[in-house]
């Protein structure tokens, strides 16, 4: 054996934060903490800040004044208050059909297809996410014009004039659209932990097909479905682009684009950007009582 | 539990941190100009504005123009660089480049708001000059965005047509601030097959009923200075109110011309924000009358095989642009930008830009390459100059240029009237 000169400073290092456990996970942990505080929340923190400042109308100038004004203005205006239903109501409606129509296909991957058929799916329902979110949403403005796509195929079957072009009704379809894989995924990942056995008591004890799925399929599934929820809900709340190319309503999002972009009133625009904020905060909140956190 | 209380710490002294010392630093340019602009406000038409000018900081004007820095990033409206990409023989980009060596980078604004935003960005130096309307160049003056120019080093200067020489939208008190580019109107477009007869006035677009039968067909252009067209149909429509500028509306005729925008967003199908757009709803029929700009016009028309639309000019007038080349007082690039400037108001280069967006240039001397027998290109006309008024003065006094609104109204009426941040709030009521 060697003798035993004075070990390397890097050795003693070593030691030393072996022994304070507490220091050396700051060190692993302060870069990305660091990155999460100072930049994540803290521009939201400036953000919930800047709401309460206000826009000199003389200058153009933000004043750096605290103030309510914005909140009174979002209060007062019936428009701010509409603009936020019609938000909420769409992401809320987008949610609902993204559920009706992933549960099928999310049931046939996990449960019934065969693991060949199951791969396939996989890739066919991420295969979109991989495409451009512009080009998606311009593909749909093509389909759904005047004389699209949806016109011919409607046309075959007889019935004239189908084009929804610019509204609502073309809005709603494209988010749909772009968000299926967000809940495909989580609702078939929830449906394929189910164990088959449990399925087999329930018919063991006389439970038909229906009342199955009532009483034990779809409480173990629904934090999957709420975990998926967040992502479609909070998806379409947030969204600016798809209103703006496919309809003429405007969601918070554009708002609060215009708001700031257009008018340079970014004090207004983080006033009613926390709008969503509270929004998103709440149905987390409920999301987390459904469970949608334990199926992560 | 002492690593998450350190952790906790950690934090909590991040987000205060961060917050704290992003307050304290100022918001972007309109903050620390603020001294410079408390000044202007109180003109209304820039004419009057005292005689200390808003202007930057900086050195005094250039007595020459030095070598070029090889590179000029301009923020510019769809159409006012072409570099042969969608028509051969529309390129002043190319040949700019090869003569100056400036590589030219370019941003479309949709919107003078949008162009004002971006001027400011990175405190004016991410862009070297815009192509200014009317409703920006005053703003960014007063802001002290944009630099005086010494217009003498500007060869082709004396040669643009007198009323564009020294406009009030960019030139105030005497100092240049740009080179007139060029000036046109919002006329109305319409699908020659989808809409018969041929409209003659904005009510085609305005009037409920009539709107009514166009139903989700109809479409504005997307931005609060919309507001002044609908004042400029009620000019005519309703004398009672006795609007003069559509631009400087009291509070009676501001909620008039709110309130017919409001009753016409159920027939509205599309507030066209980009001229892309425009072009797309105009090719599949989707919207078959509106306001427009006369490029999406020769670029509908240019098209294979071409779209049936046609532009007329209402018997109520139309509102309208006059741009001008600006150079930021902060620009990286300063003698790429005065060779562009000086490049743009060429003879060759205006009835290039004239024909292929479908605008009135500033240096009528290009009219003899434009009235000529074929023109310069694709979309000429015969009798271009006549039919563009080039040097009609009584014509371009006649359109309404956009212009800032402000609460000075500019005349008697005092500090009476309504200023632009209530027209982009109002905007927002209106489109619902």
């Amino acid at each position: 054996m060697t003798s035993q000169s004075r070990p390397s400073a890097f050795r003693r290092l070593q030691a030393a934060l072996w022994r304070r456990r507490a220091i050396q996970l700051l060190l692993l942990i302060t870069p990305s903490l660091g990155w999460f505080g100072v930049v994540y929340l803290g521009s939201l923190a400036i953000l919930l800040l800047s709401a309460f400042w206000f826009l000199d109308p003389a200058t153009s100038a933000i004043r750096h004044d605290l103030s309510l004004q914005n909140f009174q203005l979002l209060a007062s205006q019936d428009v701010y208050r509409t603009v936020a239903v019609r938000t909420v109501l769409v992401a809320g409606l987008v949610t609902i059909v993204d559920i009706a129509i992933a549960f099928p296909i999310a049931y046939y991957m996990a449960r019934i297809a065969s693991s060949r058929i199951r791969s396939l799916m996989f890739v066919l329902v991420l295969l979109p996410l991989w495409a451009s979110y512009l080009v998606k949403v311009y593909a749909w403005r093509v389909i759904l014009a005047q004389g699209g796509p949806l016109e011919w195929l409607f046309g075959l079957f007889g019935v004239p004039g189908v084009s929804p072009g610019f509204s609502d009704l073309s809005m709603v379809i494209v988010f749909c659209y772009l968000w299926l894989p967000y809940m495909v995924l989580p609702i078939a990942a929830g449906l394929e932990r189910i164990p088959g056995s449990i399925l087999e008591a329930s018919a063991d004890l006389g439970g038909r097909g229906w009342l199955t799925f009532r009483r034990i399929v779809l409480p173990l599934v629904l934090p999957s479905v709420a975990a998926g929820s967040i992502f479609t809900f909070s998806l379409t709340l947030g969204d600016y682009i798809t209103p703006k190319l496919v309809s003429k309503s405007q969601f918070i999002g554009n708002v609060v684009f215009d708001s700031q972009g257009v008018a340079n009133n970014v004090p207004f625009a983080a006033a009613y950007a926390l709008v969503p904020i509270a929004i998103m905060g709440l149905y987390l909140f409920g999301a987390r009582r459904a469970g949608a956190f334990e199926a992560l | 539990m002492r690593t998450r209380s350190l952790l906790g710490a950690m934090a909590v002294v991040g987000l205060v941190s961060s917050a704290c010392s992003s307050a304290a630093t100022p918001s972007p340019a309109p903050a620390t100009s603020a001294p410079a602009t408390a000044s202007a406000p109180a003109s209304a038409s820039a004419a009057t504005s005292p005689s200390a000018s808003p202007s930057p900081a900086g050195p005094s004007l250039p007595t020459s123009i030095g070598a070029g820095e090889g590179e000029l990033d301009i923020i510019i409206w769809a159409g006012y660089a072409e570099d042969g990409t969608n028509q051969k023989a529309y390129d002043w980009v190319k040949p700019f480049e090869a003569a100056t060596g400036c590589k030219v980078k370019t941003k479309e604004g949709n919107s003078s708001d949008e162009m004002v935003t971006l001027m400011r960005q990175g405190g004016g130096t991410v862009w070297d000059g815009v192509s200014a309307s009317g409703d920006a160049s005053n703003r960014l003056i007063a802001n002290g965005d944009v630099a005086p120019i010494n217009v003498d080093l500007i060869p082709d200067y004396k040669n643009i047509a007198p009323f564009l020489q020294s406009p009030p939208h960019n030139t105030v008190n005497g100092v240049h601030y740009g080179i007139s580019h060029g000036w046109g109107g919002n006329s109305l477009m319409y699908r020659t097959d989808l809409f018969t007869p041929a409209p003659t006035s904005w009510a085609s677009v305005f009037d409920t009923t009539q709107a009514a039968a166009y139903k989700g067909k109809i479409t504005d252009y997307d931005s609060p200075i919309y507001i002044a067209d609908a004042a400029l149909y009620l000019k005519a429509h309703k004398p009672e109110l006795a609007i003069t500028d559509p631009y400087e509306l009291t509070q009676p005729q501001f909620d008039a011309a709110v309130q017919l925008l409001k009753d016409q967003q159920p027939f509205v199908g599309k507030y066209w924000v980009s001229y892309t757009d425009q072009i797309d709803n105009f090719t599949n029929g989707t919207t078959t009358i509106g306001t427009t700009w006369p490029y999406q016009v020769n670029t509908l028309k240019g098209q294979t095989p071409p779209v049936k639309v046609d532009q007329v000019v209402p018997s109520e007038g139309m509102t309208g642009w006059a741009d001008t080349w600006m150079m930021s007082s902060h620009a990286k690039h300063p003698n790429c930008m005065y060779k562009w400037m000086a490049w743009m108001v060429t003879p060759g280069v205006q009835a290039q830009v004239a024909e292929s967006f479908g605008e009135s240039p500033a240096n009528p001397q290009a009219c003899d390459l434009l009235d000529k027998a074929g023109g310069v290109g694709p979309y000429a006309l015969a009798n271009f100059c006549t039919a563009y008024h080039v040097t009609d003065k009584s014509y371009y006094d006649a359109i309404s240029f956009w212009k800032t609104p402000q609460a000075d109204c500019g005349d008697s009426r005092g500090q009476t009237c309504i200023d632009y941040s209530v027209w982009t709030q109002k905007w927002t009521e209106i489109k619902g």
